[in-house]
């Protein structure tokens, strides 16, 4: 019964914080020195954030000088959570590469960044790029097929060197 | 000046007052507040429609008059369409004993730059329009239909009228000491820095805090606590209704140091000797000096109205028991011990 009217914070209040004035200009004090701080707001369209190597934005397709990486194995299609990867293989003529991807598209709309296509891919051939800006005006727009999805290697090369330094995988034999 | 021409002035000057003082204010205000809220945040605020984005007030504005007027099926339609008006028409009320200047002399007419200059009663007018405008909370709240709108309402009601006696009584040293209830006297007694609150500090300071609870802002801001309230009771309003709300919120912050101006930091007096002026060739009655006065007033109100946002980015909000007995226990008899000892001093001296 004793205890349930004390307020032990309140009883050990000094006199000078009792009566709040200098305690509250301390606190004005305080917030006013803010005032002449830098500001960290980011003036966004004008600046912009240039992701490092480790963030996973929008999945592509890693173009290279003889064409794209992909061997169309739909390991991505299968572990991707969302659903949101569909290929369709076909055959090539070339001996090295006997398949490639006739049809591949990722649906934005349904794409959870998770980068478990990245992590699955035998080719290194998904990657996550730093693209963040993701806009789309209707739903037709945000399945994006191999035209949008291929980038060339060299635009991602701090994500494969990342990936290669933080791998989740043995490395392919060189 | 006869009868018919004093109330075409008293219009003309309240129209004035209303599209160059009060609708520039509130949007200054509003401009302030989320500016200077930024900065202390360390953050930028709204710096994109128009100039250094000057222009959101009018964007916020228009985007507010075009929004679907809500109303709950819940509400009472009466009351709900009411409450606004009443909040809205108490709060621009206040704003007709303000003296923004002395006067200007034009053709030998002396025009006195207030609304309604001169009268006997001002404070006593400025204390009960305010009071009045606890109306417009409790209906919004009881209206809407909406437990929370109803505790916040009751929650205004309760601190509006525990903090209007301190308000009230925190005033009576000063009018001890002017001997009138009217505010051009009270700023004519405060000429060459006689400021009121150089001698009614605590009276300054319990009227401070009072017209901090007075006009609901933080840190006695229960009546829209977010956590707890969601909007207190503005939160079954929408589109322009609620814009009134927010004007009225807004014109406070104007209304609020506008008084504290009057009362206690001199007025429109200008803070140098009247000499000097006449040295220069500016006299009183003249335009320039009214202009001058003007300015003296804009800068005293426009410093207060930043205090009033620092301390509202500065300071939690108090809890309702604490509120509670900081004005009854601690403000109330402080404002007491002011009137008492005012009464002595002012006895033995005049």
């Amino acid at each position: 019964m004793a205890n349930i009217n004390t307020n032990t914070r309140a009883q050990k209040m000094t006199f000078w914080e009792k009566i709040y004035l200098p305690e509250i200009a301390k606190g004005l004090s305080l917030t006013f020195k803010q005032i002449f701080e830098p500001k960290i707001t980011r003036s966004y369209p004008e600046e912009r954030f240039e992701p490092t190597g480790s963030y996973r934005g929008r999945p592509v397709l890693v173009l290279e000088e003889e064409g794209e990486r992909c061997v169309a194995c739909g390991l991505c299609s299968r572990v991707c959570p969302a659903l949101a990867i569909e290929v369709q293989a076909g055959e090539t003529l070339t001996r090295d590469k006997e398949r490639y991807p006739e049809k591949f598209e990722i649906n934005m709309l349904r794409c959870i960044f998770c980068g478990f296509c990245e992590e699955v891919c035998p080719e290194e051939a998904i990657v996550m790029s730093k693209d963040y800006e993701m806009v789309y005006q209707n739903r037709e727009d945000a399945i994006l097929g191999k035209d949008k999805l291929l980038v060339p290697v060299a635009q991602l090369q701090d994500r494969l060197e990342y990936l290669r330094t933080h791998q989740y995988y043995e490395p392919k034999a060189a | 000046m006869d009868f018919l021409t004093l109330c075409l002035v008293s219009l003309l000057k309240g129209a004035l007052v209303l599209f160059l003082v009060m609708l520039p204010g509130a949007i200054i205000s509003v401009y302030s507040e989320r500016r200077v809220a930024a900065f202390i945040q360390q953050r930028l605020g709204p710096n994109r429609v128009g100039p250094f984005g000057l222009m959101q007030a009018f964007a916020d504005v228009a985007k507010l008059i075009f929004k679907e007027d809500v109303v709950p099926a819940e509400a009472n339609k009466f009351f709900h369409s009411l409450a606004p008006l009443i909040a809205c028409t108490t709060t621009l009320a206040l704003f007709a004993v303000i003296p923004f200047a002395d006067y200007v002399m034009i053709n030998g007419t002396r025009i006195d730059i207030a609304v309604a200059p001169n009268i006997n009663l001002a404070v006593l007018y400025i204390l009960a329009v305010s009071s009045v405008a606890v109306y417009g909370i409790t209906f919004a709240g009881w209206s809407s239909g909406n437990k929370y709108s109803l505790l916040g309402a009751l929650r205004a009601s309760a601190q509006m009228i525990s903090y209007e006696l301190t308000l009230g009584s925190s005033l009576i040293g000063i009018i001890m000491m002017t001997g009138s209830m009217n505010l051009g006297d009270i700023v004519y007694a405060q000429a060459n820095l006689k400021w009121n609150i150089f001698y009614q500090p605590l009276g300054f300071l319990i009227f401070l805090v009072a017209s901090f609870a007075e006009t609901n802002r933080a840190p006695f801001d229960l009546v829209e606590a977010e956590p707890e309230l969601v909007g207190g009771y503005h939160t079954e309003y929408a589109g322009m209704k609620f814009g009134l709300f927010m004007l009225v919120e807004f014109v406070h912050t104007i209304i609020a140091p506008c008084i504290i101006v009057t009362l206690f930091l001199g007025g429109w007096q200008i803070p140098v000797p009247t000499f000097i002026l006449n040295a220069i060739g500016i006299y009183d009655g003249s335009i320039p000096m009214v202009l001058l006065q003007l300015a003296s007033f804009l800068v005293k109100v426009l410093a207060m109205m930043f205090f009033f946002i620092w301390v509202r980015w500065s300071l939690p909000r108090f809890r309702y028991d604490q509120l509670m007995n900081l004005g009854w226990k601690v403000m109330l008899p402080l404002s007491l011990v002011n009137i008492i000892i005012t009464a002595i001093v002012v006895y033995f001296t005049k």
